[in-house]
This record gives structure tokens, sequence and C-alpha cells, in this order.
């Protein structure tokens, strides 16, 4: 079945059954490999991307509820030679270690930021609460979204 | 009849005379003193073993989870609480001086516990569910007062609550209590089997089971003819008690033990919502005490004999009437709740046997999509991942749509869509 779904700003026809994960046609279609495959059941948040703004599990979407959404993932955000503020923000705080649950990390730590985007302690730990961190580079990854969280308006990481 | 001057003298001195006899009844009525503070009295004075006794009170009780705020000092208050007249902010109930209790006497917390009225005279609003504490003994206010005048007294002051006006004005809460307050402390009843009245003390008394199980009238007074018949809290169904309880396999007080000590029991389902910290809470209890309980709730359901048919599962049947919840849910559910998933293997309830597919209305089937299940931190338990922001409203009506048709035999629910909206609204945060 062809289905049409859009990612980072392009529509993409997809070739899959419909209740294919869509991180699996992130990864093996699209070839965006940012988003990881952790534990495949919605529990360690190394799959999350967007889904109208909104943090979710990728490996718990099927294709068929992606259409008509904007999805956006790590590659969305910026690139090696133009990081967003926040890759930047993780870069200087050597936020990841082994690295596999990082995409998903900014990803949900973006998707508050772009509701509030000066977040309490609180609204960070509690909304962060849900993605894991084996490597424990907790306290890296909570720096460098406060990092960003504290920019004033108009200054640059 | 001509009005005269002298007819209009003795109306006008009637009527004033009416208007002081009701103002002084309402001052009558409304009126309560306050108790002297006294100093903070010092931990040591009171027993070890008043305090523990206090300890395990509490802990059936439930104090620490509307007294304690999301990441807050335990005890220390300032959780919102959603009701339908506006929102409260629970209290400090550690011995701080200023912002606590610390210099609330025995009585002063007795007259709280059982007639809500805090030290310095005024009214608490029955979110605080004294209601059910009027019926505790003497002794027990004295240990659960002993366990919180030796808690870390901690300064945090009350935060102004949101409700609807008038209620922010607390003498209407005399006439509320007129109504609604039933005092006495619990008899035994002397044709119960001990364990039976123990539970009855505990489920009617401490744990205020009925707060939430049973309906509320448009007042929000419990309605007494209906005890137990289920009601709805922060946004969850609290399902019946009675009866009219929707399991497919009637409960049996050792599941029901199972349940409350575990947060889950294999022919019924995990609890979630509020009640999660509810059986956080007595897993730590007294196994006897839970027991007892279990044993109470399990004779208000007097259910006929266990029936052990075998789950329903109707795959086709349910894919055909809903195609798009069939493709969702083999791709977002069937990792766990599907036949063969990992998770089936560990003795985890199959979704025919789980209450709110089974429930008249899908508040709860809808509640545990959208919040998902999430045991207290450093607490282990099953974990369901929330989809809220996974799903849109149409989708988790068709999810839900398809889950009632695949796993029960009953009706489909009506109106999902808007069910599903609803239920976003009732269970945000305030």
């Amino acid at each position: 079945m062809t289905l049409t779904i859009n990612v980072n700003g392009r529509d993409h026809q997809v070739e899959a059954d419909p209740s294919t994960s869509l991180l699996y046609v992130l990864r093996n279609d699209l070839e965006l490999n940012g988003a990881k495959y952790g534990c495949g059941l919605g529990q360690c948040g190394a799959c999350t991307v967007q889904v109208d703004g909104r943090a979710v599990f990728s490996c718990l979407l099927p294709l068929a509820a992606v259409a008509g959404r904007k999805v956006r993932t790590v590659e969305g955000l910026g690139t090696v030679e133009q990081m967003s503020p926040l890759q930047k923000a993780f870069e200087i705080e050597q936020a990841a270690q082994c690295g596999y649950c990082i995409a998903g990390m900014i990803m949900r730590a973006q998707a508050l930021l772009d509701t509030n985007p000066h977040p309490g302690e609180d609204e960070i730990r509690s909304h962060m609460d849900v993605n894991l961190c084996r490597c424990g580079t907790h306290m890296r990854i909570l720096r460098a979204i406060r990092r960003v969280a504290r920019l004033a308006p108009g200054e640059t990481i | 009849m001509a009005w005269t001057r002298s007819h209009l003298k003795l109306v006008a001195g009637v009527l004033s005379g009416v208007f002081v006899v009701c103002a002084l009844t309402g001052l009558v009525l409304t009126y309560r003193p306050e108790i002297r503070e006294i100093e903070r009295p010092q931990p040591s004075s009171f027993a070890s073993d008043v305090v523990a006794r206090g300890e395990m009170l509490v802990g059936i009780g439930d104090c620490i989870v509307c007294h304690t705020s999301h990441g807050g000092a335990p005890y220390a208050g300032g959780k919102a609480l959603a009701t339908p007249f506006g929102v409260l902010f629970s209290t400090n109930i550690t011995p701080d001086e200023k912002t606590g209790i610390g210099r609330w006497s025995l009585d002063a917390f007795r007259r709280a516990m059982r007639d809500g009225v805090a030290r310095d005279g005024s009214f608490l609003y029955p979110a605080f569910p004294y209601e059910h504490y009027t019926h505790l003994t003497d002794p027990d206010i004295e240990a659960i007062y002993a366990f919180l005048m030796t808690r870390r007294a901690v300064d945090s002051p009350a935060q102004t609550n949101r409700l609807i006006p008038p209620l922010g004005f607390r003498p209407l809460l005399a006439g509320w209590n007129l109504l609604f307050l039933h005092k006495g402390v619990w008899q035994p009843d002397p044709k119960l089997a001990n364990d039976l009245n123990r539970g009855s003390y505990l489920v009617e008394a401490l744990a205020h089971c009925g707060a939430c199980h049973t309906p509320r009238n448009i007042a929000g007074g419990e309605e007494r003819g209906r005890a137990f018949a289920g009601g709805v809290a922060e946004g969850w169904n609290a399902p019946a008690l009675d009866r009219s309880n929707p399991a497919a396999r009637p409960w049996t007080a050792d599941e029901i033990f199972t349940y409350l000590r575990t947060g889950i029991d294999m022919n019924h389902s995990v609890a979630a919502g509020p009640m999660g910290p509810v059986t956080t809470n007595l897993a730590n209890a007294p196994a006897d005490d839970v027991r007892a309980i279990a044993a109470y709730v399990a004779s208000l359901m007097t259910r006929p004999a266990p029936d052990k048919t075998a789950p329903i599962d109707r795959p086709e049947q349910a894919a055909q009437a809903h195609p798009e919840g069939a493709v969702l849910f083999a791709g977002a559910c069937a990792g766990c709740h599907g036949p063969g998933a990992p998770m089936m293997g560990q003795g985890r309830p199959p979704l025919s046997l789980a209450s709110p597919v089974r429930e008249a209305d899908p508040r709860n089937a809808i509640q545990i999509i959208l919040q998902g299940v999430r045991p207290d931190q450093g607490v282990a338990g099953p974990v369901m991942p929330s989809l809220g922001s996974t799903f849109t409203d149409a989708q988790v009506a068709e999810l839900v749509a398809y889950v009632r048709a695949r796993y029960s035999d009953l009706p489909a629910w009506p109106k999902l869509e808007a069910a599903v909206a609803k239920a976003r609204k009732e269970g945000a945060i305030p």
C-alpha cells in the first residue's frame, strides 16, 4: 500500500503495510537513522520524534496514523555544519556517551522548548522523565537543556 | 384595603425581625470557635509505638497522595486537586508552626478530622474526606496526630484555591455539612465476622474508598443510597464495588488482596490513574489489614459463583467493524497485548478480562490510552506508555471501538470521539 507522509517538511511516498511503525519507515525507507530502535515497546524513548510538535515514540506509531500530520526528526533540526542551539548545547555539555538515546532526548526536549522556551527545573524533569539513558548521562542532558532554556531573547549559544 | 403607614411599619418590622433571626441562625450554624494555639509538641513527647501505629494508619488513609505536590516534600501540601467546583490546593500537614499544623493541639486536629473545621474555626473543603474520617476511633486519630507531629516541619504556605464563586465563602460549608456529614464513630456489626468488621472500619472510615467509588450528587455529596455504585475521580471511573462491578470474572477476596498489594491481578487489570498510588501505599500496609479490606469489598460485590469462561477474542469481527482501529492496534498495541506477545507470557491479564473494556462508559479505556500506566517513582510495577500525543482524538476513538468489539460482547460505546476530547480535558493536570 502506498502512503504519503510528511517528514521534515517534505512529502514522501512510502510503500508499506499501514500498521508498520513510523520508526521502521524512517530508518529503512527514508534512511533517516537518527531515531533509534531501543525497546520497541514505548518504554525507553530512543525512537522519539515529533508529530505535530509533540514528542512521540515512533516505534508505537503506525504509519496509518501519520497521514496528514507533520513528522520532525533530529535530521530536521540542524546539520553538522549548522547545528540547532539545542544540538550545540548537547555538544558543549558533552551530553552523549554512547549516543544511542541522544536523538530521542533532543527531540523530546525540543518539543518542550518549542512550546515553552524557558521551562523551569520541574517542567524539564517531568517532561524528560520518560526517556532513558543507560549510560547515565542524565545530568549532562539536563545541563544542555537548561543551557538553552536560559538563553535570553536574541542570545545565541 | 389601602396600605397605611402603620401597615408598612408592621411589614417592615416583621421583615427586619425575620432578617435578624436568619442572621443569628446563620451565625450560630456557621460559627466555629478558634482552638487556642499550643507550643509545638516535642517529637520525643510522643510514644514511639503510637507514632509507628500512626504511620501504618496514615499509609492506609493515603494522606501522602493528596498532601504532597509533584516532587514536593512529603505531607507539605500544594497538590492541585481538580474538582467539579474548581481547583483546590491541599495544605501543609507537617508540624511547621507557621504554615503547617505545628501549633495545633490534639483537640484541634480531632475537630478537623471529625467536623472538617480548621484550628482557626474556618471550614475545610470536603475534598478532605472528613465525612469518612469522622468515623475514626479516638486512639486512631491520636496515633495519626502523633505520626504527623513527628515529621520534619516544612515551610510551605497554602496556595490560593481557584473555586467557582461563591464557593470561596467557607461558611457555606456549614450547609453542606448539615446535609452530608453524618457523624458518629464507626461501630462494629455484631453479626459480622471480626475480619469483616475490621475491613468495614478501614473501608468506610480510614481508607475512605467511597470518596471515589460512591457516586456524588450535584452538590458533591456522596449518594448514600448508592454506596459503592461507582464514581469518577480525576477523569477516571472509580468502578463500582457493589453487585454492578463490571469484571468479566467476579473478584474473589484473594484477588482483591493481590490487586491492592501489587497493583495488578491476573484475572482483572492494573491499578491505573488515582488508584495506582493507593496500591503503592497498601503494599506496605499490614497484610492482615489489606486482607480485611479485600474481604469486606468482596462481601459488597456478592456476585454469583466465579465464571471462568474463556476470554473473548474476536479479531476478524472487530476488524470488519473497525478496520482503522485494527491497523492502529496492530501497530501500537499488539506488541504487548496481542496473542503471543512477550508481556502476555508474564501472566498479564488479556484485554477481555480488563474492567475498562467492560464498563458502561469508555472513560477508563480512553484514559489508559491517553495517560498510560506509570508506577510512582522508585516503585516497580507495570508500565504502559502514554499515547495521548501519539494519536488524535479520532484515532483514539477508533482504537477504543476496536478493542471493545474485539475483546467484549458488549454493545459499542456511542460518541467516542467526543468522549476522547472530554477525557483529555478531565485528565489534564490542573
